[in-house]
């Protein structure tokens, strides 16, 4: 029988210890000695009593021990908990990982007593009080940790206490500030969540940090079961409102990470509707969602092209979202069922709205437009009117008209492709003068256009190989030399 | 064994040379046993066929005399080794030349004869010679001598020998000269042909004439000969030599005035030079060159291929209206027919000469009119072009067509010619200082060093004498240090923009000898200028995924793209160095935040800097839009746009959104317009609220008068309306007019006239039409063929490269054959070597036994005698 080890008192010390390598090295020491007393069954299992009754009580000296050294270990784990939330980072992620080998000890070696044989044992307080909540603080970013705390969730058992453990804190959290939106939080509470990666199959439910006896019959090992959580989880948090940048990250991943591992996907539509109603880049983003319930999961959208055409604004050529969003469109423009004028209010809206846009974008979307114009030949019209009205002195196309039969897209012309045949960029003006011809048959490929960066554009206009280089021949007299030069009128070399 | 086949082939060329002779080749010939005819099996026509016939024993006894010659002797010869030396006078000498070595041999050879000679011999004396004949043998004077040296001899005036005496002035060089242009003197021109003809007869004529008199004086000196021997002997007896010298006083010496002639003969004739140009002259040509570069540059703007252009059928049809409108002037000929042919290629010629005929018959009759007042003005400009001739002699041509031209364009203003004239004048004092000669800069550091600090003017001529000193015809590596002259200049102008104040007005003067180098190497100057942007690019795009944003990059990226506008044409519909410029600038435009003043001014310059690039090709830049756009809201109170949107750099809101409002009734009645200037840019002076003001109210106005240029250059744009509906709706709706001051009023109203003039005019969009897809034609594919048995197809060096294959594999096979008869050859020779050796011991063997059984026989024979006995 070991009598109590040495400098066990210190441990209580610990969060007061100025100096950082004295911190790690008790850490790393209160790791293994309860390590060892875990694995060698030395602490008390069961109710545990008070301190101070079990030393006056009828417990054996062992079982006296065996309390005192419990009591030790609750401590420890305390002030692990309060190391979590230490300056420095190296004490922060090494109290992470004592306090998840406890959690795994603890799996192994169970300190409450089974209630009847085989039921299934997991420290989730432990895991719940003392490393979720630390993990999604409100006040500091913890997106650090979190990426460490990463490996553990490879592991099923963990991921599945984690996810429960997240929902039941997020609805505390949000319970307690009433719809005061927390941007931190809900910051470290997405990058906790979203890293999670969920298992698509049945039989991927393999890797266990605790094995138990009877696996199979545990519910932590039903594919379902882990949907049923990850679905509880994501609805607590979208059930609140988001800050916009939040918003997008969200949507981002919506249709990809997110919608496949839902039990009812279908619960998504109040979030995706609100969020395709807001606007802008979000509505652009929400439409990825939209499109995954439309196509798979029967969704009836109504208005949704109206709302679609709504969205077209100078904006698209710009934004960040641009290639998703073309990809999308080209998705819903390309059914053959759609009838002529609203796909000529399309092409003609985009081709409107491209008189401000830069050259990759363009290079995008005149092939597009073409596209169109052979998936819907009654189109056509637009850029072949022969014996069409001669002098118009207004284009009939309302630009500012929200319901796309109304905007007479069909008896306007797309003078918009003959201004840019006029581009500074001569790939630009070639692009556009093929409407000029008859189209040939073949659709272009777009999808190498759609992501085509203005750097690239730039360094492929480098790397062409020119034959020669033609000069100015206009003698030169000067920085602002140049006849009738325009900074001569308006800028001064001073 | 390549050397003795080489050698073999000499002695196969000496043999046929000598060859059988022609009367025992004919007799082998029709000898039916000596020929081999080769059967063909099957004729095909166009071909020949060289070894139809052959003469197989002729060929093989050739064959073998010829390896007796090289291959036996080489054979015999093989374990000698005697060697011939060669020992005459500098025969392996090679630094001698043959000239020299042939005196040496002939001044020893005279000085062994000499040394040989017995003292004894007083009679004999050397032999004179002239021209390797001896003089005793020319005395007699009896020889014939050929008649072109005699007439120059004699001195006869023909036509001819005038000609050739008195060079210039003589008809027949003058003839030649003219036949091309039109002689004036002779109305009817004769052809080349004619007058050759006429030429020929008159010389042949002349001959006959000379060899007639050649003959009469011959007989006369005959007959003086003998008349003379018949006097000989009743003088007194004199010696030959006297004789002799008689002779030679009695040939004419050659007196001064032909010695001058033969001269001036031989003397370098002045040539011709073309007459100085007229001013008007060279006026017409600097247009047409002008004209000829501009319609190039359409031509590029166009981006017509040159493929286009090789399509082009070299004739139009005839039933062309030519009333197409093209700009290049058309020279294709019309389709026409002349007595029944086609006539493509004459016209053309015809056309020409009569056209030049007209021109010089013009040119003729105008010219003596005019001569005086020409003289008088060529006089003048002589006076005037004096001094930069003669500073000029220094200096390179260039520099002087540079200064004139420059003096031309300034002429009326009497103001500038004086600056300009004060400028040369401090060019030429920075020059009486400077040294002469400059090597070219390794690296931008010694340009620095070379450049920094000194005045403009010096730094100036030291450019222009590195690039004299170091023209790339004056030595091979001249080029390659010239080229990189560009980029450590620009890389210099580069530095010269960030430093503070930048130097501006060196900068100026700097980018003419940029534009003259650029000239000299366009390759090296577009790789500079491209990675100058490449870089910038870069930098940007970094900025833009560490930062998320990006700024305007500083006043030298600024120059460097206004340098490109200078040095290269804009207007090309793509252009390696100006495309990547122009997409360069866009994303300056839509990726830089506007955040500061400096910023808008920056913005503003790259805004023109695209209003310049695109003033010649009329295109369409939206970025250009949109950032005026921007511009014009944040000089308006903050509010949500409306009728308008705005794109990425400006934000409807936020703390730059009225960057550019002027609220300050004071400041802005007393705001007067003023230039930017461009040191702004690296450094906003800390200057009072009125100043920044009037700096607001000043972008404003460059802003209201790019939208009138704006306007103006996208008139003829099919949706011109609705790309100018933004601006159009921020004029008229938001910004407040009435509170600005007037020169402000005044710009918006022609802003806002240039745009809302503009009729507005659709119509109805058509496709070109297609043309109809012609049928497809079963037509046999001919190929040319060139020759029988040639293998046809592929490339020329495809072609090149099979014939030296097969030439090669039948020169191999040759080779082999030749080897493996030499070798059959050699056998044969060693075994008749061996087999008379071999018949050579058995006969001495022979001898030996014959020799040995008399021996015995008589021995025995004795014995016998004996016995008996």
């Amino acid at each position: 029988m070991a009598g109590p080890p040495i400098g066990l008192p210190d441990l209580a010390a610990l969060p007061q210890a100025d100096e950082e390598d004295v911190v790690l090295c008790a850490i790393r020491t209160c790791s293994r000695l309860f390590g060892a007393l875990l694995e060698r069954r030395e602490l008390f299992v069961g109710q545990l009593p008070e301190e101070e009754t079990s030393l006056a009580d009828n417990y054996s000296a062992e079982d006296k021990y065996k309390i005192w050294m419990r009591h030790r270990y609750n401590s420890c784990v305390n002030c692990l908990v309060e190391l979590m939330g230490h300056e420095s980072f190296q004490v922060k992620e090494l109290s992470l990982t004592t306090l998840m080998k406890f959690v795994e000890l603890e799996g192994k070696y169970p300190l409450v007593k089974a209630e009847w044989k085989g039921s299934f044992s997991f420290p989730r307080e432990l895991l719940k009080v003392s490393v979720v909540e630390n993990l999604i603080p409100c006040e500091e970013d913890a997106s650090l940790l979190i990426s460490r705390f990463q490996e553990y969730l490879e592991y099923d058992d963990i991921r599945y206490f984690v996810m429960k453990a997240v929902a039941e804190n997020i609805g505390q959290v949000m319970q307690k500030t009433k719809e005061v939106p927390l941007p931190i939080y809900q910051q470290n509470v997405f990058s906790l969540i979203s890293s999670i990666s969920m298992p698509s199959k049945e039989n991927e439910v393999v890797s266990f940090m605790v094995k138990q006896a009877n696996q199979e019959e545990w519910k932590v090992s039903k594919l379902k079961e882990h949907k049923r959580a990850f679905e509880r989880m994501w609805l607590g948090f979208l059930k609140h409102k988001l800050p916009t940048g939040l918003y997008k990250k969200v949507l981002v991943i919506l249709h990809d990470s997110i919608l496949p591992y839902l039990n009812e996907p279908t619960l998504m539509i109040d979030f995706l509707t609100v969020a395709y109603d807001i606007g802008g880049a979000i509505s652009l983003l929400a439409l990825n969602g939209l499109f995954v319930l439309i196509q798979q999961h029967n969704l009836e959208y109504p208005d949704f092209y109206k709302k679609l055409y709504s969205l077209l604004d100078p904006s698209i050529y710009h934004v960040k979202y641009r290639a998703r969003f073309f990809h999308l469109a080209d998705l819903f423009l390309s059914s053959s069922h759609l009838p002529a004028y609203l796909v000529a209010a399309f092409i003609k809206r985009l081709s409107r709205l491209a008189l401000t846009a830069p050259p990759q974008a363009l290079l995008m979307v005149i092939p597009f437009i073409c596209n169109l114009f052979r998936r819907h030949p009654a189109c056509k019209v637009l850029v072949h009117r022969p014996g069409g009205p001669e002098d118009l002195s207004e284009d009939p196309y309302i630009m500012d008209e929200e319901e796309p039969s109304e905007s007479r897209a069909l008896e306007s012309s797309l003078w918009e492709l003959q201004t840019l045949q006029r581009h500074y960029h001569p790939d630009v003006a070639q692009a556009a003068a093929v409407v000029n011809q008859s189209l040939s048959e073949l659709e272009d490929d777009i999808s190498g256009l759609l992501e085509l960066s203005a750097y690239e554009l730039f360094d492929r206009e480098l790397k062409k190989k020119a034959t020669g280089v033609p000069l100015e021949f206009e003698q030169v007299r000067g920085l602002f030399g140049k006849k009738d030069d325009l900074f001569a009128e308006h800028f001064a070399l001073e | 064994m390549g050397k003795p086949t080489k050698q073999r082939r000499k002695g196969q060329v000496a043999a046929r040379a000598k060859g059988p002779s022609g009367a025992g080749m004919a007799m082998v010939k029709n000898n039916p046993f000596e020929v081999k005819v080769n059967k063909q099996k099957f004729n095909i026509l166009g071909r020949r066929t060289k070894h139809d016939v052959g003469l197989p024993g002729v060929s093989r006894s050739k064959a073998v005399k010829k390896r007796t010659q090289t291959l036996l002797k080489e054979y015999k010869e093989r374990e000698k080794s005697s060697v011939f030396k060669d020992k005459r006078f500098g025969e392996y000498n090679t630094k001698i030349s043959p000239e020299e070595k042939m005196m040496k041999r002939f001044a020893l050879e005279r000085q062994q004869n000499h040394e040989k000679k017995s003292i004894y011999n007083l009679n004999e004396d050397e032999e004179l010679t002239h021209y390797g004949q001896s003089l005793a043998d020319i005395e007699k004077l009896n020889d014939v001598i050929d008649s072109d040296s005699d007439t120059e001899e004699r001195g006869i005036l023909s036509a001819e020998l005038t000609a050739a005496h008195f060079g210039g002035g003589g008809g027949l060089l003058r003839r030649k000269a003219l036949t091309g242009e039109q002689d004036e003197e002779e109305e009817k021109p004769k052809s080349r042909k004619e007058l050759i003809e006429e030429l020929i007869a008159k010389s042949k004529q002349e001959k006959r004439e000379r060899q007639t008199q050649r003959e009469n004086a011959l007989e006369l000196t005959e007959k003086l000969d003998t008349d003379w021997k018949e006097i000989q002997t009743l003088l007194s007896h004199k010696t030959p030599k006297s004789e002799r010298k008689d002779k030679e006083e009695e040939k004419p010496k050659p007196d001064e005035y032909d010695m001058i002639v033969r001269e001036l003969g031989f003397e370098m004739k002045a040539q011709p030079s073309d007459r100085m140009k007229t001013e008007e002259e060279l006026a017409k040509e600097e247009q047409e060159r002008l004209q000829k570069l501009e319609a190039d540059r359409l031509r590029r703007m166009h981006g017509k291929d040159e493929q286009e252009n090789k399509k082009k059928p070299k004739h139009m049809s005839a039933d062309d209206l030519a009333d197409g409108f093209i700009l290049d002037k058309d020279d294709r000929r019309l389709l026409s027919y002349k007595g029944g042919k086609l006539n493509v290629g004459n016209e053309e010629e015809e056309g020409g000469n009569e056209e030049e005929e007209g021109e010089s018959e013009e040119e003729s009759e105008g010219e003596p009119g005019r001569e005086d007042e020409e003289e008088a003005i060529v006089e003048e400009d002589d006076a005037t072009d004096s001094p930069s001739d003669l500073e000029s002699d220094m200096g390179s041509e260039e520099e002087v067509t540079a200064n004139e031209e420059q003096k031309k364009k300034h002429k009326e203003n009497e103001q500038k010619l004086q600056s300009e004239e004060e400028q040369n004048a401090k060019i030429e004092a920075a020059r009486s200082e400077l040294p002469y000669t400059f090597t070219v800069p390794e690296s931008y550091e010694k340009l620095k060093s070379l450049l920094f600090g000194r005045k403009i003017e010096e730094q100036l001529v030291i450019l222009e004498r590195i690039q004299k000193c170091n023209h790339p015809s004056l030595a091979v590596g001249n080029k390659a240090k010239l080229e990189k002259l560009f980029g450590f200049l620009l890389e210099y102008i580069g530095e010269l923009a960030t430093v503070e104040p930048p130097e501006l007005g060196t900068i100026d003067k700097l980018v003419l000898p940029l534009y003259s180098l650029c000239q000299m190497f366009p390759e090296a100057a577009s790789s500079s200028v491209k990675f100058v942007l490449q870089d910038a690019a870069h930098d940007m795009e970094e900025m833009i995924e560490v930062k998320g944003r990006a700024t305007f990059p500083g006043l030298d990226m600024f120059i460097y793209l206004k340098i490109t506008a200078i040095v290269f044409p804009t207007s090309d519909f793509w252009h390696p160095v100006v495309t990547p410029a122009l997409v360069y600038m866009s994303q300056l435009l839509t990726k830089c935040q506007v955040m500061t003043l400096q910023d808008v001014v920056k913005g503003l310059f790259v805004c023109c800097l695209f209003l310049e690039y695109v003033s010649l090709s009329q295109r369409f830049i939206p970025e250009l839009i949109n950032f005026l756009v921007g511009i014009l809201h944040i000089a308006i109170p903050q509010k949500q746009p409306q009728g308008y949107t705005l794109v990425h750099p400006f934000r409807p809101a936020g703390k730059n959104s009225e960057l550019l409002l002027v609220c300050d009734k004071k400041d802005m009645e007393t705001w007067q317009k003023q230039n930017l200037p461009l040191s702004i840019m690296t450094r906003l002076k800390e200057s009072s609220k009125t100043e920044i003001n009037h700096f607001r109210l000043s972008c404003l106005a460059v802003c209201l008068d790019l939208i009138k240029k704006c306007a103006a250059l996208y008139e003829s744009l099919s949706s011109f309306h609705e790309i100018m509906q933004p601006i159009r709706v921020l004029l008229t709706e938001h910004i407040p007019v009435s509170e600005y001051p007037k020169q402000l009023q005044e710009l918006h109203k022609n802003a806002l006239k240039e745009i809302e003039d503009k009729g507005k005019h659709y119509t109805s969009m058509v496709c070109e039409k297609k043309k109809p897809v012609p049928l497809k034609l079963y037509m046999p594919k001919i190929v040319k063929v060139l020759e029988f048995g040639r293998k046809q197809g592929g490339s020329k060096e495809e072609q090149e490269r099979k014939r030296l294959i097969h030439k090669h594999k039948r020169e191999f096979k040759g080779a082999v054959r030749e080897i493996r008869k030499d070798n059959q050859f050699l056998a044969r020779m060693q075994l008749s070597e061996i087999m008379e050796r071999d018949s050579d011991r058995k006969r001495k063997v022979k001898n030996l036994f014959n020799s040995l059984a008399t021996q015995e026989g008589e021995w025995k024979a004795m014995k016998r005698k004996k016995f008996k006995n």
